[in-house]
């Protein structure tokens, strides 16, 4: 810009801004909503108005909302389900991405006959309604002695994930020039080798996407946990649903609130620490050597 | 220890049946031990199909590659104790130059000690030591290419292979690299095969120079036997700048042939058909009193010498003469051919008569 800082910005800048702030508005308002809610307590919710800050910080309900409001019968709160959801996506979220890297180092760098119409094979996978596979799924699950268990989620989430980790990892995998891959077999390089040392190292802003992405759907998935899920290993979507529904004489707005903020968390948590990565890693091209 | 290579037989088809697509046709080439072996042609005449062949990055349909008498094919690269240089250099990006020398010796488990004295050697060697900690990005593209050589030379293979080494670099560095490839090659008398579709490179490095086209050696021999006696009108003009001229002519009586409108004083030899006569630009001078005339059509001074094209009833011609030489565009010019420097070929077959 060659034009002197003006003291005050022009129209066009003042409309950017006034549509920013718009749209933040319509996205935040919604958390303040939530926030201020669950930190009044019943009587204060029905007096005030729903974006009014509390009176005082009550964290009551956030306390019930963890160790004792009731989901169904059970009255322990969401953290069975929170450390269930935990036991669940930690181990899908690893698994799917590292087979994921596999899949896509084989079919970017050592194709094989037919290697490009099995990536497109797979890509139906991403585009597939997963209502589809519900029923050969359980079919599947009880052959294996893995229904209604994490294992079986586990296995669910990282067969779910994996068209998606595989393609994200085949395309970033298709920069890498082949002669990297040729040097390192004439180096004595193998298989192993070259994607440890190699190719790995190149990987971290689409691991990156691989792990906030895979990490996201997981934690946030309802279908799977509903369907695959027994009494013992229910996710915390599915607990937050049963809290929300079981029925009390009173609606605890709160609890519900403090809920739905603590079942959010760990996401946000995530793109927080690594969004950074995430923005880095869709946009990232070529490899240059 | 240099080893020798014998290139035997090697077909190599892509496709099946119909379609089947030819690129390598009986391709047979010895290579003695410290030999610098240049495989040169344009793109698509499947020099670099038939280096990824002998490094075994590809297989050969049928044919032999033998290293030291050995026969490869089959043998995965890592087993055939080659080392190869990359158009694009192929460093590996995330690690530092000594590690990108020393990759190699680590996979083949030289213990740490004397892997780090082998890559001191040769970055002394390739006047890249104090480029050892860096990363290649951060490399200008001459030091890629030391560091690229580093990678190779550290091996102490049997063979050397170079993919077009020089083709990403400035023409100033290229010149500075080609002399140290020969330098480098000079002093490890490692056997070498090098690609290039550069004529320049495989006169300068070449022991000796395959020229290929459309998959097939069209002429196999030292720089010299390629320049003086090429063995067809492809090898004539793709070896030479500016290109071999050739005139369409047939013998008129004894000792004269007859190009366009003028006799010139050379005696064909005996031969049926048509003839192409061939003459380096270098060959074919300016004499006053030559019955063959022409117009002078561009002057290109290149310093050392100039180059001038010549318009004749034959066609155009190219020659070259010295930088004294006061010829202007629109003069007429006679030539005259030494004939010690007339090449013959057959207008058919286009393959060499004498």
């Amino acid at each position: 810009m060659t034009a002197k800082p003006s003291l005050f910005p022009s129209f066009g800048r003042l409309m950017v801004y006034g549509v920013l702030a718009l749209a933040t508005a319509f996205f935040l308002l919604p958390l303040c909503a939530m926030l201020v809610t669950s930190f009044k307590g019943a009587e204060e919710i029905r007096s005030s108005a729903l974006l009014a800050l509390p009176r005082g910080l009550d964290g009551s309900a956030w306390s019930t909302a963890w160790q004792s409001a009731c989901t169904g019968v059970d009255c322990n709160g969401l953290r069975p389900f929170f450390w269930n959801s935990v036991a669940m996506a930690v181990p899908a979220v690893l698994i799917s991405t590292v087979w994921g890297a596999l899949n896509g180092y084989v079919l970017s760098l050592w194709k094989f006959r037919g290697s490009d119409a099995l990536f497109g094979l797979l890509l139906f996978g991403v585009f597939m309604p997963f209502q589809v596979v519900l029923l050969p799924m359980s079919q599947v699950l009880g052959w294996l002695g893995l229904s209604s268990s994490i294992g079986g989620l586990v296995l669910v989430h990282c067969l779910a994930g994996l068209a998606g980790t595989t393609l994200f990892f085949r395309n970033y995998y298709a920069a890498i020039p082949q002669e990297l891959v040729n040097a390192a077999r004439m180096d004595g390089a193998g298989f192993w080798q070259i994607f440890w040392r190699i190719v790995l190292p190149l990987s971290t802003p689409i691991v990156m996407v691989a792990l906030i992405w895979q990490f996201t759907n997981i934690w946030n998935d309802f279908l799977f946990g509903v369907v695959f899920s027994g009494t013992e290993s229910k996710p915390i979507t599915v607990g937050l649903n049963n809290l929300a529904n079981t029925s009390s004489s009173v609606k605890a707005y709160n609890v519900d609130m403090a809920a739905a903020i603590i079942a959010g968390l760990p996401t946000m948590v995530v793109y927080v620490l690594a969004g950074k990565f995430f923005v880095r890693g869709l946009t990232a091209g070529a490899v240059k050597g | 220890m240099a080893s020798s290579l014998d290139i035997a037989g090697i077909n190599k088809r892509f496709g099946k049946g119909d379609k089947s697509v030819e690129v390598l046709r009986r391709v047979d080439i010895q290579v003695a031990p410290g030999e610098f072996l240049i495989l040169v042609g344009p793109s698509g005449c499947g020099k670099s199909t038939l280096l990824g062949i002998i490094a075994g990055l590809a297989e050969p349909t049928e044919g032999e590659i033998r290293i030291g008498g050995q026969n490869v094919v089959g043998m995965p690269p890592r087993d055939r104790d080659i080392a190869m240089v990359f158009q694009s250099y192929a460093l590996y990006p995330t690690m530092s130059v000594a590690d990108n020398i020393g990759f190699a010796l680590e996979m083949r488990k030289m213990p740490k000690a004397e892997r780090e004295k082998r890559v001191a050697e040769v970055a002394a060697m390739l006047q890249i030591g104090h480029l050892l900690d860096r990363r290649p990005s951060q490399l200008s593209g001459g030091q890629r290419q030391r560091v690229a050589m580093g990678r190779a030379l550290a091996r102490q293979p049997k063979l050397f292979l170079f993919d077009e080494p020089l083709s990403n670099l400035d023409a100033k560095l290229r010149v500075e690299m080609r002399a140290e490839i020969k330098r480098l090659h000079q002093a490890s008398g490692t056997t070498s095969v090098y690609v290039t579709h550069d004529q320049v490179e495989a006169m300068t490095l070449g022991s000796r120079i395959a020229v290929m086209k459309g998959g097939v050696v069209q002429q196999l021999g030292t720089p010299s036997e390629i320049y003086n006696r090429p063995a067809n009108t492809y090898v004539a003009t793709f070896i030479g700048s500016p290109t071999m001229n050739l005139l369409r002519g047939g013998a008129q009586g004894a000792g004269e042939f007859g190009i366009g409108g003028a006799a010139l004083a050379l005696a064909a030899p005996p031969h049926a058909a048509e003839l192409l006569l061939g003459v380096r630009p270098e060959h074919l001078v300016l004499q006053d009193d030559a019955p063959w005339r022409g117009q002078v059509s561009v002057v290109e001074p290149t310093g050392p010498d100039t180059y001038v094209v010549v318009d004749t009833a034959a066609g155009n011609v190219t020659l070259r003469t010295d930088a004294q030489a006061r010829v202007r565009p629109g003069e007429r010019v006679g030539l005259a051919v030494s004939p010690a420097h007339a090449h013959w070929f057959d207008a058919r077959t286009q393959e060499r008569v004498a």
